[in-house]
Protein backbone atom coordinates (compact mmCIF):
# COMPACT_ATOMS: atom_id res chain seq x y z
CA UNK A 1 0.00 0.00 0.00
CA UNK A 2 2.73 2.42 0.96
CA UNK A 3 4.65 1.57 -2.14
CA UNK A 4 1.61 2.21 -4.28
CA UNK A 5 1.16 5.59 -2.63
CA UNK A 6 4.77 6.53 -3.29
CA UNK A 7 4.39 5.45 -6.88
CA UNK A 8 1.33 7.65 -7.27
CA UNK A 9 3.09 10.59 -5.68
CA UNK A 10 5.95 10.16 -8.10
CA UNK A 11 3.57 10.62 -11.00
CA UNK A 12 2.14 13.89 -9.70
CA UNK A 13 4.90 16.34 -10.58
CA UNK A 14 5.34 14.76 -13.99
CA UNK A 15 1.78 15.40 -15.10
CA UNK A 16 1.88 18.93 -13.74
CA UNK A 17 4.98 19.77 -15.76
CA UNK A 18 3.66 18.44 -19.02
CA UNK A 19 0.62 20.69 -19.10
CA UNK A 20 2.24 24.07 -18.52
CA UNK A 21 5.04 25.72 -20.25
CA UNK A 22 5.84 28.38 -17.76
CA UNK A 23 7.50 31.62 -18.61
CA UNK A 24 8.62 34.18 -16.14
CA UNK A 25 8.40 37.81 -17.06
CA UNK A 26 10.23 40.76 -15.65
CA UNK A 27 7.01 42.78 -15.37
CA UNK A 28 3.33 42.75 -16.32
CA UNK A 29 3.91 44.82 -19.40
CA UNK A 30 6.28 42.17 -20.78
CA UNK A 31 3.73 39.47 -20.02
CA UNK A 32 1.02 41.40 -21.86
CA UNK A 33 3.23 41.97 -24.86
CA UNK A 34 4.11 38.29 -24.97
CA UNK A 35 0.45 37.28 -24.84
CA UNK A 36 -0.48 39.83 -27.46
CA UNK A 37 2.32 38.78 -29.84
CA UNK A 38 1.75 35.04 -29.54
CA UNK A 39 -1.96 35.60 -30.21
CA UNK A 40 -1.26 37.66 -33.33
CA UNK A 41 1.32 35.38 -34.90
CA UNK A 42 0.27 32.30 -36.77
CA UNK A 43 1.83 28.90 -36.28
CA UNK A 44 3.52 27.83 -39.55
CA UNK A 45 2.80 24.17 -38.91
CA UNK A 46 -0.81 24.07 -37.78
CA UNK A 47 -2.07 26.92 -39.78
CA UNK A 48 -5.38 27.55 -38.10
CA UNK A 49 -3.86 28.19 -34.73
CA UNK A 50 -1.80 31.00 -33.39
CA UNK A 51 1.48 30.46 -31.62
CA UNK A 52 -0.13 30.80 -28.20
CA UNK A 53 -2.64 27.99 -28.82
CA UNK A 54 -0.63 25.49 -30.76
CA UNK A 55 1.13 22.59 -29.13
CA UNK A 56 3.33 21.74 -32.09
CA UNK A 57 7.08 21.73 -31.38
CA UNK A 58 7.69 24.65 -33.71
CA UNK A 59 5.11 26.77 -31.85
CA UNK A 60 6.84 25.92 -28.58
CA UNK A 61 10.16 27.00 -30.07
CA UNK A 62 8.67 30.22 -31.31
CA UNK A 63 7.09 30.93 -27.92
CA UNK A 64 10.48 30.45 -26.30
CA UNK A 65 12.06 32.73 -28.89
CA UNK A 66 9.44 35.45 -28.46
CA UNK A 67 9.77 35.18 -24.69
CA UNK A 68 13.52 35.61 -24.99
CA UNK A 69 13.14 38.66 -27.21
CA UNK A 70 10.50 40.24 -24.99
CA UNK A 71 12.70 39.74 -21.92
CA UNK A 72 15.60 41.21 -23.83
CA UNK A 73 13.55 44.35 -24.41
CA UNK A 74 13.08 44.10 -28.18
CA UNK A 75 10.18 46.12 -29.56
CA UNK A 76 7.04 44.48 -30.97
CA UNK A 77 8.09 45.56 -34.43
CA UNK A 78 11.51 43.92 -34.01
CA UNK A 79 9.89 40.65 -33.03
CA UNK A 80 7.39 40.74 -35.88
CA UNK A 81 10.17 41.55 -38.36
CA UNK A 82 12.20 38.66 -36.96
CA UNK A 83 9.32 36.25 -37.57
CA UNK A 84 8.48 37.58 -41.03
CA UNK A 85 12.14 37.35 -42.10
CA UNK A 86 12.05 33.63 -41.33
CA UNK A 87 8.52 32.48 -42.01
CA UNK A 88 7.25 35.12 -44.41
CA UNK A 89 4.21 37.41 -44.31
CA UNK A 90 2.19 34.28 -43.81
CA UNK A 91 2.72 34.32 -40.03
CA UNK A 92 0.88 37.61 -39.63
CA UNK A 93 -2.76 37.15 -38.75
CA UNK A 94 -3.09 40.86 -39.37
CA UNK A 95 -1.43 41.31 -42.76
CA UNK A 96 0.44 44.48 -43.57
CA UNK A 97 -1.11 47.00 -45.94
CA UNK A 98 0.86 46.52 -49.17
CA UNK A 99 -0.03 46.59 -52.85
CA UNK A 100 -0.80 42.87 -52.62
CA UNK A 101 -3.09 43.11 -49.62
CA UNK A 102 -4.95 46.28 -50.64
CA UNK A 103 -7.87 44.26 -52.00
CA UNK A 104 -7.99 42.30 -48.77
CA UNK A 105 -8.09 45.40 -46.58
CA UNK A 106 -10.32 47.66 -48.64
CA UNK A 107 -12.20 45.22 -50.91
CA UNK A 108 -15.15 44.88 -48.51
CA UNK A 109 -15.59 48.65 -48.34
CA UNK A 110 -15.51 48.87 -52.14
CA UNK A 111 -18.17 46.14 -52.34
CA UNK A 112 -20.25 47.97 -49.76
CA UNK A 113 -20.01 51.18 -51.79
CA UNK A 114 -20.99 49.34 -54.99
CA UNK A 115 -23.98 47.85 -53.17
CA UNK A 116 -25.03 51.27 -51.89
CA UNK A 117 -24.77 52.77 -55.39
CA UNK A 118 -26.85 49.93 -56.88
CA UNK A 119 -29.57 50.37 -54.26
CA UNK A 120 -29.56 54.12 -54.79
CA UNK A 121 -29.80 53.83 -58.57
CA UNK A 122 -32.59 51.28 -58.33
CA UNK A 123 -34.73 53.32 -55.94
CA UNK A 124 -34.20 56.44 -58.06
CA UNK A 125 -35.19 54.62 -61.19
CA UNK A 126 -38.37 53.32 -59.58
CA UNK A 127 -39.24 56.75 -58.28
CA UNK A 128 -38.78 58.23 -61.71
CA UNK A 129 -40.85 55.52 -63.38
CA UNK A 130 -43.60 56.18 -60.82
CA UNK A 131 -43.67 59.96 -61.20
CA UNK A 132 -43.55 59.99 -65.02
CA UNK A 133 -46.91 58.20 -65.06
CA UNK A 134 -48.43 61.03 -63.12
CA UNK A 135 -49.26 58.94 -60.09
CA UNK A 136 -48.00 59.71 -56.58
CA UNK A 137 -44.27 60.24 -56.17
CA UNK A 138 -43.58 59.32 -52.56
CA UNK A 139 -41.86 56.08 -51.57
CA UNK A 140 -45.35 54.67 -50.89
CA UNK A 141 -46.07 54.18 -54.60
CA UNK A 142 -43.43 51.49 -54.69
CA UNK A 143 -45.42 49.49 -52.17
CA UNK A 144 -48.70 49.73 -54.08
CA UNK A 145 -48.15 48.71 -57.68
CA UNK A 146 -51.63 49.76 -58.86
CA UNK A 147 -50.76 53.41 -58.13
CA UNK A 148 -48.22 53.38 -60.93
CA UNK A 149 -50.82 52.51 -63.56
CA UNK A 150 -52.38 54.96 -65.96
CA UNK A 151 -56.15 55.12 -66.38
CA UNK A 152 -56.07 52.96 -69.54
CA UNK A 153 -53.87 50.35 -67.87
CA UNK A 154 -56.11 50.19 -64.84
CA UNK A 155 -59.08 49.68 -67.07
CA UNK A 156 -57.33 46.79 -68.78
CA UNK A 157 -56.34 45.27 -65.48
CA UNK A 158 -59.98 45.37 -64.34
CA UNK A 159 -61.03 43.63 -67.54
CA UNK A 160 -58.47 40.89 -67.00
CA UNK A 161 -59.51 40.36 -63.39
CA UNK A 162 -63.16 40.12 -64.46
CA UNK A 163 -62.22 37.45 -66.94
CA UNK A 164 -60.67 35.46 -64.13
CA UNK A 165 -63.89 35.49 -62.11
CA UNK A 166 -65.98 33.84 -64.81
CA UNK B 1 -32.22 44.50 -73.49
CA UNK B 2 -30.10 45.52 -70.52
CA UNK B 3 -32.57 43.85 -68.19
CA UNK B 4 -32.27 40.64 -70.09
CA UNK B 5 -28.49 40.69 -69.68
CA UNK B 6 -28.85 41.39 -65.96
CA UNK B 7 -30.53 38.02 -65.59
CA UNK B 8 -27.21 36.38 -66.40
CA UNK B 9 -25.30 38.10 -63.60
CA UNK B 10 -25.93 35.36 -60.99
CA UNK B 11 -24.77 32.74 -63.50
CA UNK B 12 -21.63 34.76 -64.16
CA UNK B 13 -20.95 35.13 -60.43
CA UNK B 14 -21.46 31.39 -60.06
CA UNK B 15 -18.86 30.62 -62.70
CA UNK B 16 -16.30 33.08 -61.39
CA UNK B 17 -16.64 31.69 -57.88
CA UNK B 18 -16.59 28.17 -59.23
CA UNK B 19 -13.27 28.78 -60.97
CA UNK B 20 -11.71 30.28 -57.84
CA UNK B 21 -12.95 27.51 -55.57
CA UNK B 22 -11.88 24.85 -58.04
CA UNK B 23 -8.39 26.28 -58.09
CA UNK B 24 -8.46 26.48 -54.31
CA UNK B 25 -9.13 22.75 -54.13
CA UNK B 26 -5.88 21.93 -55.88
CA UNK B 27 -3.69 24.23 -53.81
CA UNK B 28 -1.92 22.77 -50.83
CA UNK B 29 -2.15 25.34 -48.05
CA UNK B 30 0.57 23.52 -46.10
CA UNK B 31 3.07 24.37 -48.83
CA UNK B 32 4.61 27.68 -47.92
CA UNK B 33 7.18 29.46 -50.03
CA UNK B 34 10.28 30.09 -48.00
CA UNK B 35 10.85 33.67 -46.90
CA UNK B 36 14.51 33.12 -47.74
CA UNK B 37 14.19 32.57 -51.49
CA UNK B 38 16.85 34.70 -53.18
CA UNK B 39 18.66 35.26 -49.90
CA UNK B 40 21.84 33.61 -48.66
CA UNK B 41 21.78 30.80 -46.13
CA UNK B 42 21.80 32.46 -42.68
CA UNK B 43 25.21 32.51 -41.08
CA UNK B 44 25.86 29.84 -38.50
CA UNK B 45 28.66 28.13 -36.66
CA UNK B 46 27.73 24.62 -35.67
CA UNK B 47 29.65 21.43 -35.20
CA UNK B 48 29.65 18.43 -37.49
CA UNK B 49 27.50 15.47 -36.51
CA UNK B 50 30.61 13.30 -36.55
CA UNK B 51 32.97 15.57 -34.64
CA UNK B 52 32.02 18.19 -32.07
CA UNK B 53 35.30 20.01 -32.56
CA UNK B 54 34.87 20.47 -36.29
CA UNK B 55 32.94 23.72 -36.76
CA UNK B 56 30.99 24.27 -39.96
CA UNK B 57 29.75 27.58 -41.34
CA UNK B 58 27.64 28.81 -44.24
CA UNK B 59 30.86 29.41 -46.20
CA UNK B 60 31.32 25.69 -46.66
CA UNK B 61 27.99 25.32 -48.46
CA UNK B 62 29.18 27.46 -51.36
CA UNK B 63 30.91 26.27 -54.51
CA UNK B 64 28.31 24.41 -56.49
CA UNK B 65 24.54 24.00 -56.63
CA UNK B 66 23.47 21.63 -53.87
CA UNK B 67 20.58 20.35 -51.84
CA UNK B 68 20.28 21.24 -48.18
CA UNK B 69 18.24 18.62 -46.38
CA UNK B 70 16.82 19.06 -42.88
CA UNK B 71 16.43 15.72 -41.16
CA UNK B 72 16.20 14.01 -37.79
CA UNK B 73 16.06 10.49 -36.45
CA UNK B 74 12.69 11.21 -34.78
CA UNK B 75 11.13 12.03 -38.13
CA UNK B 76 9.49 9.08 -39.92
CA UNK B 77 9.26 10.83 -43.28
CA UNK B 78 13.01 11.42 -43.16
CA UNK B 79 13.47 7.68 -42.96
CA UNK B 80 11.18 7.27 -45.97
CA UNK B 81 13.12 9.66 -48.16
CA UNK B 82 16.54 8.57 -46.98
CA UNK B 83 16.94 5.87 -49.58
CA UNK B 84 16.03 8.30 -52.33
CA UNK B 85 18.66 10.75 -51.03
CA UNK B 86 21.26 7.98 -51.00
CA UNK B 87 20.44 7.19 -54.60
CA UNK B 88 20.55 10.84 -55.69
CA UNK B 89 23.95 11.32 -54.04
CA UNK B 90 25.52 8.09 -55.20
CA UNK B 91 24.12 7.60 -58.68
CA UNK B 92 23.51 11.15 -59.82
CA UNK B 93 26.44 12.70 -57.98
CA UNK B 94 24.39 15.50 -56.44
CA UNK B 95 25.90 17.31 -53.46
CA UNK B 96 23.59 17.09 -50.48
CA UNK B 97 24.28 18.88 -47.22
CA UNK B 98 22.45 17.67 -44.14
CA UNK B 99 21.15 19.57 -41.17
CA UNK B 100 20.52 17.23 -38.27
CA UNK B 101 17.65 19.11 -36.66
CA UNK B 102 16.94 18.96 -32.91
CA UNK B 103 18.37 15.52 -32.58
CA UNK B 104 20.79 13.50 -30.53
CA UNK B 105 24.35 13.16 -31.77
CA UNK B 106 24.74 9.48 -30.93
CA UNK B 107 21.40 8.55 -32.51
CA UNK B 108 22.24 10.55 -35.62
CA UNK B 109 25.62 8.85 -36.02
CA UNK B 110 24.01 5.47 -35.50
CA UNK B 111 21.38 6.23 -38.16
CA UNK B 112 24.01 7.33 -40.67
CA UNK B 113 26.07 4.18 -40.25
CA UNK B 114 23.01 1.98 -40.44
CA UNK B 115 21.25 3.58 -43.42
CA UNK B 116 24.30 5.06 -45.18
CA UNK B 117 25.23 8.71 -45.33
CA UNK B 118 24.26 10.66 -48.45
CA UNK B 119 25.46 13.96 -47.01
CA UNK B 120 28.64 15.74 -48.04
CA UNK B 121 28.55 17.67 -44.78
CA UNK B 122 26.41 17.04 -41.75
CA UNK B 123 25.54 20.02 -39.61
CA UNK B 124 24.56 19.23 -36.03
CA UNK B 125 21.77 21.65 -35.05
CA UNK B 126 20.52 20.18 -31.78
CA UNK B 127 19.02 23.45 -30.51
CA UNK B 128 17.27 24.10 -33.81
CA UNK B 129 18.88 27.55 -34.08
CA UNK B 130 19.83 27.22 -37.74
CA UNK B 131 16.41 25.66 -38.34
CA UNK B 132 14.79 28.73 -36.82
CA UNK B 133 16.85 31.09 -38.96
CA UNK B 134 15.96 29.06 -42.05
CA UNK B 135 12.28 29.13 -41.19
CA UNK B 136 12.05 25.36 -40.83
CA UNK B 137 8.67 24.33 -39.46
CA UNK B 138 8.82 20.59 -39.78
CA UNK B 139 11.36 18.05 -40.95
CA UNK B 140 12.04 16.97 -43.60
CA UNK B 141 12.60 20.10 -45.62
CA UNK B 142 14.85 20.34 -48.64
CA UNK B 143 16.35 23.54 -50.02
CA UNK B 144 18.08 24.13 -53.32
CA UNK B 145 21.19 26.28 -52.98
CA UNK B 146 23.03 27.80 -55.90
CA UNK B 147 26.81 27.92 -56.10
CA UNK B 148 26.92 31.17 -54.09
CA UNK B 149 24.93 29.65 -51.25
CA UNK B 150 21.74 31.52 -52.16
CA UNK B 151 18.47 29.73 -51.36
CA UNK B 152 16.56 29.13 -54.60
CA UNK B 153 13.77 26.81 -53.64
CA UNK B 154 12.30 25.01 -50.68
CA UNK B 155 10.35 21.79 -50.59
CA UNK B 156 8.55 20.73 -47.40
CA UNK B 157 7.93 17.03 -47.00
CA UNK B 158 9.31 13.89 -48.53
CA UNK B 159 11.58 14.03 -51.57
CA UNK B 160 10.08 11.21 -53.61
CA UNK B 161 10.68 10.36 -57.25
CA UNK B 162 8.19 12.95 -58.50
CA UNK B 163 9.49 15.76 -56.28
CA UNK B 164 13.08 14.92 -57.17
CA UNK B 165 12.18 15.20 -60.86
CA UNK B 166 11.08 18.76 -60.23
CA UNK B 167 14.08 19.60 -58.04
CA UNK B 168 16.45 18.16 -60.64
CA UNK B 169 15.05 20.39 -63.38
CA UNK B 170 15.41 23.41 -61.10
CA UNK B 171 19.01 22.47 -60.29
CA UNK B 172 19.87 21.93 -63.94
CA UNK B 173 18.48 25.40 -64.74
CA UNK B 174 20.76 26.79 -62.05
CA UNK B 175 23.74 25.00 -63.50
CA UNK B 176 23.03 26.40 -66.93
CA UNK B 177 22.37 30.03 -66.01
CA UNK B 178 24.38 30.30 -62.82
CA UNK B 179 27.78 29.93 -64.41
Amino acid sequence: MRQLLIMLLLWLPLSAQAAIDSFEFRDDEARERFQHLTAELRCPKCQNQNIADSNSPIAQDLRTEIHRMVQQGDSDQDIIDFMVARYGEFVLYRPRVTAQTLALWYGPFVLLAIGAVVVLVMTRRRKRAGSSDGAGNGPADVLDPSQGLSAAERHRLDELLKQDKK
Amino acid sequence: MLRRLLVFIPLLIFFVMGIFLWRGLQLDPAELPSALIGKPVPSFSLSSVYDENRLLSEQELKGKPALLNVWATWCPTCKQEHEQLNRIAQEEGVTIYGINYKDDRAKAQDWLTRYEDPYALNIYDDKGSLGLDLGVYGAPETYILDKDGIVRYRHVGEVNEKVWGKLRTLMQDLDGSGS
